[in-house]
């Protein structure tokens, strides 16, 4: 077996008539955090939704292409692409708890639908994933109160935890600190590196510091193609392409 | 032309058109307000103990009161809400949720046809339907109500469901929740309150027809007596009793108006609390 979690074989995708991956390899090493990064409008959060099969969801979205998960193509017929969500989590750009729960719930509520009905086994989850999130020590005592009377950070964090009390083994964060302050963005990216000791991280950013940051591995997307991919380490100090380099000097994007 | 007889000149203008808004304001509360207050000032007679706990009183019988009727609108009403209500929300989970084709812009369409046939036609419809079969009964009138009452359900479900937003629909799917979890425990939860603001609303209007129950109910004066009996009701109540002889019957006629717009206008309070509370 490879060290890879996922990979990617031919990846197409499109929005009615318009395609906007093409022909996309890439192979996702396991417990690592891999950055994908490039201007907007290059692929990238289609690429990650298609990982999970969200993309498919839009009307008149369409893959095609192989995606295996631990060497199964997700895409074959047969698959449910609700446990292949179960497996790939992710968290978005906006954080988006459920309003209408409170943070318990919110956590609790995954594995509730997934058959957990025991309450001693529910608190012990929820408290597992906020303590992952590192949102615990913050919220134990308000874990009835709404989750949207967090800060946007508590939000992104709590978001996380609810993501992985369903027990995923990867997660897909969509520029999960764009929409946050400078503060709470350091403590999502210090969660990050955090996580990849036990799970596959794939996180999609526009911003090029948080890439080198928080990256293992960086793929650089533009215009629909994987123009670059490899260590991070690399790919800064001595990228292969010349659009990449322009595009991690600013140049352009 | 100087610029302070144009400035007097858009004064004028200005005062002659607030003075038309606000008398056309006037003009549309008057009878609001006339037909409270006078339904108030006649009904407040007819109101005692007696009104709320004793049935329509015998001919020559002196007080009386509407308790029959009283239970058996609820009774109607609750009849309806169960057939009509999960018809109409599930309708509209329907159309917000799980259609995207042709084929939702033809069902919306004759859900608003549906919406804007007179009640006496679906009465009739009813009475061919069940009456013939069953006979006037609590079930003819409330399948005729429901039928008033899905389209008004199914279009306020639609639209609430709509609202909420997709990110949160997302953030459920992206849990490897499935589809109709997803719309039952997340999406649905979320719009309840705007979902029961919609029922709250269609059981008001309901809850004033007369002309689809005249037809489908018909006259009864004692308490319920099963389902494929009839029962009293409101709305009838005034529309028999304020054309009898009886000078008693005549009062209780005005008592029910009274009960009646009360109810009516108590749903529209709660829907106002519903909605300024949302989340």
């Amino acid at each position: 077996m490879s060290t890879y979690k996922i990979e990617v074989e031919k990846l197409n995708a499109w929005f009615g008539s318009k395609q906007v991956l093409k022909n996309i390899d890439m192979k996702v090493k396991d417990r690592a955090v891999t950055a994908i990064m490039g201007p907007s409008g290059c692929g990238k959060t289609t690429f990650i939704r298609c990982l999970n099969r969200m993309h498919e969801l839009t009307p008149g979205a369409r893959v095609s292409g192989r995606v295996l998960l631990d060497g199964i193509n997700i895409y074959d017929d047969g698959i449910d692409p609700v446990q292949i969500r179960r497996k790939v989590g992710m968290i978005f750009q906006k954080p988006n708890p459920f309003p209408m729960l409170s943070i318990y719930d919110n956590v609790a509520l995954g594995p509730k639908l997934n058959g957990v009905k025991d309450r001693k086994t529910l608190d012990l989850i929820v408290r597992r994933s906020l303590e992952l999130a590192g949102l615990w020590d913050e919220v134990k005592n308000d874990l009835d109160k709404s989750g949207v009377s967090l800060s946007g950070g508590q939000q992104q964090r709590l978001c996380i935890a609810r993501a992985l009390a369903v027990e995923p083994e990867v997660l897909l964060m969509d520029e999960p600190t764009s929409a946050l302050d400078p503060m709470s963005a350091a403590k999502i990216e210090a969660l990050i590196r955090k996580l990849a000791e036990n799970y596959t991280v794939i996180i999609v950013t526009h911003n090029i510091q948080q890439a080198a940051r928080v990256s293992d591995y960086v793929a650089f997307f533009y215009l629909g193609e994987l123009i670059e991919y490899g260590p991070t380490k690399d790919v800064f100090e001595k990228p292969r392409s010349e659009l990449t380099e322009r595009y991690i000097t600013g140049k352009f994007g | 032309m100087s610029g302070s007889s144009y400035y007097r000149l858009r004064r004028i203008k200005d005062v002659i058109v607030r003075f038309m808004v606000y008398l056309a304001l006037l003009i549309a509360l008057i009878p609001l307000f006339s037909v409270i207050f006078e339904v108030a000032r006649r009904g407040i007679i007819a109101i005692n103990l007696d009104f709320f706990v004793k049935p329509t009183p015998t001919v020559g019988e002196v007080g009386g009161g509407i308790a029959n009727a009283i239970q058996g609108t609820f009774i109607t009403i609750g009849l309806t809400c169960l057939i009509g209500v999960p018809i109409g929300v599930i309708s509209g989970i329907f159309l917000s949720e799980y259609s995207e084709s042709r084929f939702s812009t033809i069902i919306r369409f004759f859900n608003e046809v549906l919406n804007g046939i007179p009640s006496i036609v679906i009465g009739i419809f009813s009475y061919a339907l069940i009456v013939l079969a069953v006979g006037f009964s609590v079930i003819a009138a409330s399948f005729a109500l429901s039928i008033i009452m899905i389209p008004i359900v199914t279009r306020t479900t639609e639209e609430a469901l709509k609202l909420v937003p997709a990110t949160i629909r997302e953030a459920a799917i992206a849990l490897g929740m499935p589809r109709w979890k997803t719309v039952v425990y997340i999406v649905l939860r979320s719009a309840k309150k705007t979902v029961a603001t919609g029922i709250l609303l269609a059981i008001a209007r309901i809850t004033g027809e007369s002309a689809p129950i005249l037809v489908t109910m018909g006259y009864w004066r004692w308490w319920f007596a099963g389902l494929n009996r009839p029962v009293a009701n409101l709305a009838l109540n005034i529309f028999l009793f304020a054309n009898s002889p009886f000078e008693n019957w005549v009062v209780l006629a005005w008592g029910s108006a009274l009960i009646l717009i009360m109810m009516v206008l108590g749903i529209n309070i709660v829907v106002r609390i519903l909605m300024r509370e949302r989340y």
